[in-house]
């Protein structure tokens, strides 16, 4: 398995959802070598995943030892590659500056999980990137020379480069799992580059998996990929021990909460979510609502809250670390993602998790798998704030939402989703037999 | 012997329009979407089933007898939006073989919450109908079926029924027929004729069903089962939504054939016959005690009140309707106090049911919001525009009486 990121090296989702994912694989039994760019140094992390300082190794390649008993199956591949200084003119700097920035949106809601701050993520994506993305294929065909697998499986663009090589090498069935595309990260403003290694990346797999019809049919028109080649399987949420929320701290209990927590940028909608609060505040007071995270668009953010004169009524946390989520979701009365494109979005999940009820874009993968959640258009924002108010002025809202949320989101595992791609892997192995 | 008892639900509701917390007009009700339901359903059910009721009554030289029970809500609208609908009914009213049921003017769940409320609306429900039809009610149903002693005991009391029409709940029954009459613990004259709700399912919901084993269900079959009664029962309580002919169950399911063919098939057998509920109530003695201390309904299967009362949104969203109930009489506003009787139909409580919601099912037939969330927070914004209606007229009465 190729992937870019894996806790604690998380900015977002990619992370979290290769985590899931593997943590569920390895529970039916399947063995899998993740391979990941590069080494980091490693402090002491919150997740469970305990990852030895890796030690330099000749070859350019590092292994860590898993001690969680849970990821017994998953052996780690890094491929040490050290950060390369630009060499390039400084408007193709920029342009990389750019492409960082989009692969942290990609990463989006990353504010609230990742249990690294604003400066090591940078410091996790920085660098060239496009060589970055080559040298990683260059060593991952080498290490997979050594290695013995029957599947490829690539978590979006930047391992796909690696993971035809590697194909090619091997002759393996690929797959490539799409978290997001470029579509969903830029807007119309899409970076050929990428989209020319995801395109490309999508039609050297034997099977592409989707995570949301959403995200299904752009790979079908945008990207020309065959519909029977396309499976959709749905991220899940790990529950890991909120049941002790029943001493809600409510320091101000006359004040209610609205929380926006993610990645302050185009994708993310946060334009809509200031919309909506102005709107909210004409009919309510008594409101706070809460822009937890940061991006490109914080400075605009910020100046665009002054400029609807609701600045006092907005706080910016910036970007918040593991202890600090979960408080921020206990106090919260309502979550809400207004997303312009959002494949999947486990944020809200998250929310759900910690028994917030939420109010998602209709514009997002993860509305096709809830049905306990208010939905709106990301660009109604009369219509959220109508949805915003409702959830703070009628507590029985609040509750029978937190209470059938809660309970829906239980049902979405990993474990469900491993079991899919297992089923996918057997499906390519058994053609490649017959072939 | 047993007679055949139809009775058709026939009701609409006046579904609200988008209302958002910042809608300050007092039009909650959604016109265009109300006027077009009522049309479609009148083409596709009111209309042809009508005249089919017609025909099948005049071939029958009056043999062939049924029961309506329509409501206030839906006679309002038809009388805008499908008039001709209103003549075929005045036609079958005058053949003298039709029944009309009285129940709440609204539709509403007003006897859980209004015993006050609840008795206006049924005067207003039968000064319509006697209006309308000629006839003044002598049977009861309540809105869903619900029933418990104590609705007996408050029909009772009103001294001008002669019997209630409810749900045949196994639980209430205690393995008797629902065949029999029945009366309620308290001594009185209401009689009780219970739902056969096998033999009207198989109609109402599984007719069109293929993977039913019966399927295709013929009339043939079906009187069959009702001669099965002969012996053990006076009477087999057919109750239905009249939309499961057309609407429930389309045309081409042959649902029209079935009924057309039913009369012949049933009167095949020289005892049985075909009497309207008040027929039924003359002709047959109440056998036995039917004790219901809990409230029963004719919905889903648990036959009780989770459909409308099932959670915090439900059930918040009726207390605080009817806890506007002396504030909006006190106005004296007929148009205000109109507006907030419509808000009563237990249809805008059965949009707001979690139950099944995320399974999609015959819920979500009925339902005009995509959540039940949405439905709350749409009536939950009407009710706050009407509140404040009340306080405003209640100011400037005081101004006037100063």
């Amino acid at each position: 398995m190729l992937g870019w990121e894996f806790p604690p090296f998380i900015s977002g989702g990619l992370g979290t959802a290769c985590y899931g994912l593997t943590k569920a694989m390895s529970k039916l039994g399947l063995e899998i070598t993740f391979v990941l760019p590069r080494a980091i140094r490693m402090e002491n992390s919150s997740t469970c995943v305990k990852v030895r300082t890796p030690a330099d190794v000749n070859n350019g390649k590092t292994e860590w030892e898993v001690c969680e008993q849970e990821l017994r199956n998953i052996k780690f591949k890094a491929i040490d590659s050290a950060l390369k200084p630009y060499a390039s003119a400084e408007t193709y700097r920029h342009e990389i500056e750019e492409m960082i920035r989009n692969k942290q949106k990609l990463c989006g809601m990353g504010g609230g999980i990742a249990g690294i701050d604003e400066f090591e993520a940078q410091a996790h994506y920085s660098g060239d990137m496009y060589t970055e993305v080559h040298r990683y294929a260059a060593s991952a065909v080498k290490l997979a020379m050594q290695e013995g697998f029957d599947v490829i499986h690539a978590h979006d663009w930047m391992t796909y480069p690696a993971a035809m090589a590697v194909a090619a090498v091997s002759g393996k069935p690929l797959v490539v799992h799409v978290h997001s595309t470029e579509f969903d990260r830029s807007g119309e403003n899409v970076n050929q580059m990428i989209y020319d290694i995801e395109r490309a990346g999508m039609h050297a797999a034997s099977k592409v998996i989707a995570v949301s019809y959403l995200t299904r049919n752009i790979i079908l028109a945008r990207y020309g990929v065959s519909g029977d080649k396309v499976e959709v399987v749905y991220n899940g949420i790990e529950r890991n021990g909120n049941g002790l929320n029943f001493g809600r701290i409510d320091i101000n209990k006359d004040e209610k909460i609205v929380l926006f927590l993610g990645r302050i940028t185009m994708q993310k909608g946060p334009e809509y979510f200031l919309g909506a609060a102005k709107k909210v505040l004409e009919v309510m007071d008594n409101v706070k609502f809460v822009m937890a995270g940061s991006g490109d668009m914080m400075r605009k953010t910020i100046e665009l809250a002054a400029e609807l004169g609701i600045g006092s009524k907005i706080l910016f946390t910036g970007f918040l670390r593991g202890e600090d989520v979960r408080k921020v979701y206990e106090r919260a009365d309502l979550y809400v993602m207004p997303s312009v494109s959002e494949p999947f979005g486990i944020a809200p999940l998250e929310a759900l998790n910690h028994d917030v009820p939420v109010l998602i874009s209709k514009q997002s993968g993860v509305s096709e798998v809830l049905t306990h959640v208010l939905k709106a258009d990301f660009w109604d924002v009369n219509e959220i704030a109508n949805k915003i108010v409702a959830v703070l002025k009628y507590p029985p809202l609040q509750i029978t939402l937190r209470e059938h949320g809660n309970f829906e989101v239980r049902k979405l595992r990993w474990e469900d989703a491993a079991e899919r791609c297992r089923q996918i892997y057997l499906q390519l192995i058994e053609q490649a037999v017959c072939v | 012997m047993p007679s055949v008892c139809f009775y058709f639900q026939v009701h609409q509701p006046y579904r609200l329009r988008h209302y958002t917390v910042f809608d300050e007009d007092h039009r909650y009700f959604d016109t265009f979407k109300n006027r077009a339901i009522c049309q479609k359903v009148a083409n596709k059910c009111y209309l042809p089933t009508n005249r089919l009721i017609l025909d099948l009554i005049r071939r029958y030289d009056g043999r062939f007898r049924v029961a309506y029970s329509i409501t206030g809500v839906l006679l309002e609208q038809l009388a805008e939006y499908a008039p001709e609908v209103m003549s075929t009914f005045d036609a079958l009213a005058r053949t003298g073989c039709v029944e009309f049921l009285a129940e709440t003017y609204y539709h509403s769940l007003s006897f859980l919450y209004s015993r006050g409320e609840f008795q206006e609306q049924i005067f207003k429900h039968m000064d319509t109908i006697e209006n309308l039809f000629g006839q003044r009610p002598k049977v009861f149903r309540n809105t869903e079926l619900i029933y418990s002693n104590d609705l007996a005991a408050a029909i009772e009391e009103m001294g001008v029924f002669d019997g209630i029409i409810t749900e045949g709940a196994d639980r209430i029954l205690e393995g008797r027929s629902p065949n029999f009459l029945y009366k309620p613990p308290k001594e009185g004259n209401v009689k009780l004729l219970l739902k056969n709700y096998a033999l009207s399912d198989d109609i109402a919901f599984r007719f069109s069903n293929r993977d039913w084993c019966e399927w295709p269900l013929m009339a043939e079959k079906f009187s069959h089962w009702v001669n099965r009664v002969n012996g053990n029962g006076y009477v087999v309580n057919l109750f239905m939504d009249y939309e499961t002919f057309g609407e429930h169950q389309w045309e081409d399911t042959g649902i029209f054939n079935f009924m057309r063919q039913l009369p012949d098939e049933i009167m095949k057998h020289p005892d049985n016959n075909f009497k309207t509920p008040s027929e039924a109530i003359k002709s047959y003695p109440a056998t036995d005690v039917i004790n219901v201390p809990g409230l029963i309904s004719w919905a889903d299967t648990e036959r009780d009140l989770s459909a409308w009362l099932g959670n915090p949104m439900q059930s918040n969203a009726l207390h605080e309707l009817y806890r506007m109930e002396q504030k909006i009489k006190k106005v004296g506003d007929k148009t205000l106090l109109s507006d907030w009787r419509k808000l009563q139909s237990s249809d805008h409580f059965y949009y707001m049911c979690t139950k099944y919601f995320a399974d999609g099912d015959v819920h979500k037939y009925f339902n005009p919001y995509n959540s039940p969330y949405d439905s709350y927070i749409n009536f939950m914004n009407v009710m706050g525009n009407l509140e404040k209606r009340c306080g405003k007229s209640q100011r400037s009465r005081q101004k006037v009486l100063r």
